[in-house]
């Protein structure tokens, strides 16, 4: 019961946050965070429930950005709510490609397979750069802008991400207590004596694998749509993958309020440390710096 | 034809120096199941380091590796102490978060340091070529292949005829029971990671030397390592020359037959096949069914 209306009051509070604090900075920095808290939510339904830790959901989430604005480019979509509806559009795109991804890295074990993540990440941003006819090269795409007033601008932005948080905590809360979450569960514990007792391995870890792809291109298709543009270098940024990594691990992996917990840690004070000290190279070293910390963080609690 | 001649003959050069990189990546998976992302980082702060004796006290790039490589050397084994030895649980996944950490501390300080302006080494031996039937090669390829041979033959030496080797090899088959017969695991792991990353640094010095580079190049480098190693087999050193020759042979004459834009893309073509043909890759033994 306490813990119903311990959800109850978060929920209001996430509800009622923008009109306790306007203020567009801020506004700006909860967005994020509540796209990362989406993301990790996400990575958590394949990569904590199976204990295959993927390093590179920042391909779906590139995916998810440049399917947006393609989409958006090619039918001349004015800013608004159009952009809204096709965000699970592009979702939807970023699945159809984690099939085929999902299928070759869940070839390997563990430890491969971590490698294997990274490296079809490291593959995925060249080929943003490359394919100039589709992605349009280094220049990047501009999305449309919406046309709201400057006071409610962060708003749609605002609730959209928490909707798809919800919706992302849901079907993570709904895996964890099926049948189907055991099995996943059952393949992070022991995956021969899974296979053996009957869990259908191969499609449960592809199924999750997919599910968690579907909401990371989500999150990259709002995450574009808000910057307003996109270029290969940051649709595919390499920080996202260890950064949700990071935060899956803080919270602790296979929870399920765990990786909203390491996001709402994590992402403001990677926020605060990017604009204060984004103008030189220093980010580069606190960002490093935080993350070593972070870790030693773990390996002790 | 001759263009092809000549591309293979470059590209095995190449294959080489790349070979140096990777194997230290290998080798350090295969003793202490850790991946090591900043590698790719550390090649670069090699040929940083080399750029910096050259312009500051107008030392040549291979004698400036007397002293990079010892340098490097005991930065590994730092790093090792610091950063890898402290993790106890989720070795391979931390280990990549935290490897990751150290490639972006590197690369932050680099680019402070040196700027994120490309820059190239310079020595007598980039510049001038020789002519081999109706094509030239510029001496630094030859070299740095030669360096890299000297340097492998050294690690298979190391690994194969010295007890130190043999406790490495003893660690990589089995951490626990190589403890258990008193081998000192921590020490093991410790010098493989500090001579893998002296292997960075005259992977490094070669790299610099034939590619304009600046602080970011790290995450080319690293994608290209990581694909090597996993089609190779990972942890095995064998696989990591053998595949690094394969595919830079591979992605030179696709550059020049086709485009260099897609020369990248066929490493992904190519790891794909290798994983539905071989998941374990070249040589890799099959992973242990137990974890």
């Amino acid at each position: 019961m306490t813990k119903r209306i311990g959800l109850a009051v978060v929920l209001l509070a996430s509800i009622i946050f923008p009109r306790v604090f306007p203020n567009p900075a801020v506004m700006t920095i909860a967005i994020f965070t509540l796209l990362y808290a989406t993301a990790t939510v996400a990575w958590n339904i394949f990569s904590g429930y199976t204990g295959y830790i993927a390093l590179g959901h920042a391909a779906f989430f590139g995916i998810g950005s440049y399917a947006l604005a393609i989409m958006c480019v090619n039918w001349r979509i004015p800013g608004g709510n159009i952009p809204f509806v096709l965000v699970p559009v592009a979702g939807l795109i970023a699945a159809i490609f984690s099939i085929p991804i999902g299928w070759i890295s869940l070839r390997v074990r563990k430890h491969t397979f971590v490698v294997i993540t990274i490296a079809i990440f490291f593959i995925m941003q060249p080929m943003a750069f490359n394919l100039r006819s589709i992605t349009q090269g280094s220049i990047g795409i501009s999305l449309p802008i919406p046309h709201w007033s400057n006071v409610s601008f962060h708003l749609p932005f605002y609730y959209y991400a928490l909707a798809m948080l919800i919706l992302a905590q849901i079907v993570s809360w709904w895996i964890r207590n099926s049948k189907y979450g055991l099995g996943l569960l059952a393949i992070r514990d022991d995956e021969d004596r899974a296979l053996g007792l009957g869990v259908n391995t191969g499609p449960t870890k592809l199924i999750a694998f997919v599910i968690s792809a579907f909401f990371v291109g989500m999150v990259g298709a709002l995450h574009a749509y808000f910057q307003g543009s996109i270029y290969p270098a940051f649709a595919f940024d390499p920080l996202f993958d260890i950064a949700i990594a990071l935060m899956g691990f803080l919270g602790g992996l296979g929870t399920l309020s765990g990786p909203i917990l390491g996001a709402l840690i994590l992402e403001p004070t990677q926020r605060y440390f990017t604009i204060q000290f984004s103008a030189n190279g220093y980010y580069l070293i606190i960002y490093g710096a935080q993350k070593v910390l972070f870790r030693l963080w773990i390996s002790i609690g | 034809m001759t263009l092809i001649v000549d591309t293979v003959i470059t590209g095995i050069l190449t294959g080489g120096i790349y070979a140096l990189m990777a194997s230290g990546l290998t080798l350090i998976f295969g003793v202490m199941d850790i991946i090591n992302v900043g590698q790719g980082a550390l090649v670069i702060l090699g040929a940083y380091l080399s750029y910096f004796l050259q312009q500051k006290f107008h030392i040549d790039l291979f004698a400036g590796l007397l002293i990079t490589m010892p340098v490097m050397f005991l930065l590994g084994l730092l790093l090792e102490w610091a950063f890898i030895r402290p993790i106890k649980r989720d070795r391979p996944t931390l280990s990549i978060l935290v490897t990751f950490a150290i490639a972006l501390i590197i690369e932050g300080i680099l680019g402070i340091a040196f700027t994120n302006n490309v820059v190239q080494l310079q020595a007598w031996y980039v510049t001038a070529s020789f002519q081999v039937g109706e094509f030239y090669i510029a001496y630094i390829y030859v070299f740095g292949f030669g360096l890299s041979v000297i340097l492998l033959a050294g690690l298979y030496w190391l690994l194969y005829r010295t007890k130190f080797g043999y406790s490495l090899q003893a660690t990589m088959q089995d951490r626990t029971a190589a403890q258990l017969i008193g081998i000192d695991v921590e020490r093991v792991s410790m010098i493989t990671f500090g001579i893998g990353v002296a292997l960075a640094a005259a992977g490094g010095m070669v790299y610099g030397a034939t590619y304009a580079f600046n602080p970011g190049s790290l995450y080319d480098l690293i994608s290209r390592l990581l694909v090597i190693i996993i089609l190779g087999g990972m942890g095995s050193l064998r696989g990591a020359l053998i595949a690094s020759l394969g595919m830079l042979v591979i992605e030179d004459v696709t550059s020049v037959i086709w485009s260099p834009i897609w020369a990248t893309t066929v490493f992904f073509i190519l790891l794909i096949i290798v994983m539905i043909v071989r998941p374990q890759g070249l040589f890799g033994r099959l992973e242990g069914r137990k974890q």
